[in-house]
């Protein structure tokens, strides 16, 4: 078996024109910024008051759209005679391009459908109208494709992604694999690793990890911060009076708390948690809650990231059980979300306020429940036949410590929009109709600060990525041997200077990724304040 | 301003009590005890042999007593171990030899021994830091005039092709995390298979195997003793080999660049944002109206207002730089700050990590409070009530 080359047969027709295309392109671009800065904006005026562009000006434009149009044209040349062809003509990219062919049909239904109807598709829609908006969404939907084809029904991946074939290790792109039977795929496309498995399918496989982890975690930290940053946004007065019923019940469970306390952990730590207890409840009979939760906030954003990260995902750490209790805490903020939203929605609804209500929160009680509760952690609560979510420890604490590191920044934001908001007439009126103050935050403020939350929700999906791959970057919490991308590059970088492939397709991969929910969130910045 | 200065500094003060406590209290988790008996003694020892090295070293009393000792504020424990030595934790933990000294904390300024590098944890973190600083600068350098020229000639003229190409650009940048560009820079440039190195060798325009180094640990080397350079005064010439002499673009270069390319992208986009906003202010339109020249208005009039937003933005990246700055030190090999924050983190080195949680806290609200009270300064329509 010949190894591949990177375009195969066909590159030789194809390689100088796309060269040339690409040479004639990026010097249309550089001459396009010098012109912007050299030459003269306007020349007179037209007669109906327009200003007359230089005539170099016009020139340069059309050789960079042109430039940029054929070059466009010929990479989904490229893709789509690599997707019916494959590697025999095309070499790699060919070969590539013919395993994610059900990626790029998926790909091209998405967008025409998208396309014909975006007049009715709301925000959506609109992001068919900025190029920035295309673009970015065409990497995400592609990695998302990715995880559901790949990831959930096996369809692009040629090698499994943890099987080392003996001889492989290292090899080059395109490498034919050493005694390859009929059915299995012949070559390592990308090379391979410095385990002999194919890089290829790894990256592939990875993807999975972060596109589910990151969108999640960052839906649970904006829960957190979303559920705790209105009220502090909202309340300016102190929370409790002294001699209420809010009062009683506070120190009622703060009472608990402490003899709890005093029983199970040592004498020390019992009296300064009591201590602290006491303090809190002075806070809020004195202050708004604003200041306790801003403090905890920015308490947490002193701290260097990367520092949590290796206090928190340790082995050690795990063994203790910190991060199942921190789960406790984090995850029980969407039910309360939740709960709250709809009974501020039904409460005037007697007939069917606790049948809504009531279900909805039981359901996601018991949501709540099967992810905390794993077997051979200290937080076993549910039986496992009820247990509907089984997470491995390590994914656990991963999941953990990113939801704890975004949350104060979601909580920072939602509580400067709230500020600004609330003192908007329509909130006013609200207050004068009588309504309860949740379902003044929930329901009049939140819709109207949707935008730069769903701005900022595309931004932290790709910085939580980022987060992610530190963390597999420094071996921290997933297994060593796991696909995802950071832990790939942590394998791959100590052979860098010899062997770079097996690093820099994962790291081009992750790029790919944050550069499109960066694009993304850029197209619906615009697109959101056209209106 | 002198009670705000006072009371940023006493929040400050109670942040640091604060975090320091919470890592006192997981470096002090009996599993990470464990660790550390195990890897200072040695990985076969039973769970009664390090319960007496661990007794033995006055680690099993309770925590808040402890973290006393730390801060400085209770006495140092003397214990007789069970080998019959009296160990204190102002002899680092080892045979007691001054019997007078009995407060060994934060306060008295002694930071305590790192187990790791075998020596008292100021001196770590002493010659750490500076290399860091080193790296910092030369970073700054590249990053701030870089990010500032980008964002005023990606704001001077919005919605312009010119605005649109940096501003691609600049979303790429922030787009790719340290570990990435790293990893793309090695390949390029400092890989010996691959990239523009083998090519440019081929072609007989390089001498040298790779273009670049994928290493910096040669910038991070000692001053060697006999050191002398006739034109730098005596106490400078430490300062002038970290700074000029043990770095050089090969072994430098990448590091500083793929700390700076990730911080300039945000910078220059906050940078183009506000000088976007104040090109369409009234007295803009005004001096145009005037027939101020462009060039005029973007130097004498648009220049000065627009730049008190990125000074906040640089101060509140300092902090962020950090994160990069570890990722760095650890794919180049500089043995920085960042790196000796890894080793401190993964063996356990609870007083080096006490230490280094400290100084990026520090870090953190200094830099705070500095784009703070230079924003006052910057913004004269700004006071502080």
């Amino acid at each position: 078996m010949e190894p591949l080359t990177w375009t195969g047969p066909l590159g030789e027709l194809l390689n100088p024109l796309i060269r040339s295309v690409t040479f004639v392109f990026l010097i249309a671009i550089a001459v396009q910024v010098i012109a912007t800065i050299a030459l003269p904006r306007a020349r007179g005026f037209n007669p109906d008051g327009t200003i007359q562009i230089h005539f170099m000006t016009n020139i340069i434009n059309q050789g960079v759209r042109y430039s940029l149009y054929t070059f466009i044209i010929l990479l989904v040349l490229y893709l789509v005679i690599g997707a019916t062809l494959g590697a025999s003509s095309l070499g790699i990219i060919g070969g590539i391009s013919r395993q994610l062919l059900p990626i790029w049909v998926s790909m091209v239904a998405i967008f025409t459908a998208s396309i014909i109807f975006k007049r009715r598709l709301g925000l959506y829609g609109k992001l068919f109208d900025s190029p920035i908006g295309m673009t970015g969404f065409a990497l995400v939907i592609f990695w998302v494709l990715i995880t559901v084809l790949a990831g959930g029904l096996d369809l692009v991946v040629t090698h499994d992604e943890l099987s080392q074939v003996s001889g492989m290790k290292n090899k080059l792109p395109g490498t034919p694999v050493r005694g390859a039977e009929a059915g299995e795929y012949a070559h390592y496309l990308l090379g391979g690793d410095n385990l002999a498995r194919d890089v290829f399918s790894r990256a592939i496989k990875g993807s999975a990890i972060v596109i589910i982890i990151a969108p999640a975690a960052t839906l649970f930290a904006f829960m957190v911060g979303i559920t705790l940053g209105l009220p502090a946004g909202y309340y300016e007065s102190a929370p409790l009076k002294f001699k209420t019923r809010g009062f009683y019940l506070t120190s009622g469970i703060v009472i608990v708390f402490c003899v709890l306390m005093f029983a199970i952990a040592p004498i020390d730590i019992a009296i300064l948690l009591t201590i602290l207890s006491l303090l809190l409840i002075w806070m809020l009979l004195r202050t708004a809650v604003d200041t306790v939760i801003s403090f905890l906030a920015n308490l947490i954003l002193a701290f260097p990231v990367i520092l949590l990260f290796f206090l928190l995902v340790t082995p050690e750490i795990v063994k203790t059980g910190l991060p199942n209790y921190m789960a406790m805490i984090l995850f029980i903020f969407p039910v309360i979300f939740f709960g709250v939203l709809l009974n501020a929605r039904f409460h005037t609804r007697p007939d069917i306020r606790w049948w809504i209500v009531g279900g909805v929160t039981l359901i996601l009680f018991w949501f709540y429940l099967s992810m905390i509760s794993e077997i051979d952690s200290p937080v076993y609560i549910l039986p496992s036949f009820i247990d509907a979510i089984s997470l491995p420890s390590e994914i656990l604490v991963v999941f953990v410590s990113v939801v704890f590191v975004n949350s104060p920044t979601v909580f920072r934001i939602v509580r400067g929009l709230t500020l600004d908001i609330k003192t908007r007439d329509y909130v006013a009126a609200a207050q004068t109709r009588g309504e309860g103050s949740w379902y003044i935050m929930l329901w009049e403020i939140l819709p109207n600060v949707r935008g730069p939350l769903i701005v900022d929700f595309c931004l932290r999906i790709g910085y939580t990525t980022i987060l992610l791959g530190t963390l597999g970057f420094f071996g921290l919490g997933l297994e060593s041997e796991s696909p995802d991308w950071g832990t790939t590059i942590n394998a791959g970088r100590r052979l860098l200077s010899v062997a770079p492939v097996p690093a820099l397709v994962p790291a081009l991969a992750l790029m790919s990724l944050v550069l499109g929910l960066n694009l993304l969130a850029d197209g619906l910045r615009e697109e959101s304040l056209k209106d | 301003m002198g009670m705000f200065i006072l009371r940023r500094l006493s929040l400050m003060f109670l942040t640091a009590i604060c975090l320091t406590f919470v890592v006192f209290i997981m470096t002090n988790l009996p599993p990470n005890l464990e660790k550390l008996a195990k890897t200072q003694g040695n990985f076969r020892m039973s769970d009664a042999e390090v319960a007496s090295y661990l007794g033995d070293r006055g680690f099993n009393r309770p925590l808040t007593i402890k973290y006393g000792e730390w801060l400085g504020v209770v006495p140092s424990y003397k214990i007789e171990g069970r080998d019959g030595k009296i160990r204190s934790r102002c002899s680092a933990h080892g045979p007691v030899k001054d019997n007078t000294i009995n407060y060994c904390g934060v306060l008295q300024g002694y930071w305590g021994q790192s187990w790791v590098f075998k020596e008292p944890v100021a001196n770590v973190i002493d010659k750490r830091l500076t290399r860091t600083g080193a790296l910092m600068f030369w970073v700054f350098l590249l990053m701030i005039p870089g990010a500032l020229i980008l964002g005023v000639l990606a704001g001077m003229r919005e919605g312009s092709k010119l605005d649109r190409t940096l501003s691609t650009a600049t979303i790429t940048t922030t787009a790719t995390p340290e570990y990435v560009s790293g990893v793309i820079f090695i390949a390029l440039l400092a890989s010996s298979k691959f990239g523009l190195s083998p090519l440019l060798n081929s072609w007989g325009w390089t001498e040298k195997r790779t273009i670049l180094k994928g290493s910096a640990t040669s910038a991070s080397k000692d001053m060697p003793a006999e050191y002398d350079i006739s034109f730098v005064p005596q106490f400078l010439e430490g300062l002038w080999f970290r700074l000029i002499d043990a770095p050089n673009v090969e072994n430098f270069l990448l590091p500083v660049l793929t700390i700076a390319l990730y911080g300039m992208g945000y910078i220059a986009r906050m940078t183009r944002a506000s000088m976007a906003e104040v090109m369409t202010s009234q007295y803009i339109r005004t001096a145009r109206l005037k027939g101020v020249s462009f060039r005029n208005i973007v130097l004498r009039h648009a220049l000065r207002n627009a730049l008190i937003a990125p000074f906040t933005v640089i101060m509140l990246q300092i902090p962020w730089l950090l994160t990069g700055v570890v990722i760095v030190e650890t794919l180049f090999n500089y043995k920085g700050f960042g790196w000796a924050l890894v080793q401190a983190a993964s063996n356990n080195d609870m007083d080096l990590l006490l230490a280094v949680s400290v100084v990026s806290v520090v870090v953190v609200l200094l830099t705070q409070l500095i784009s703070d009270i230079g924003y006052v300064f910057l913004n004269p329509r700004i006071r502080i009530s």
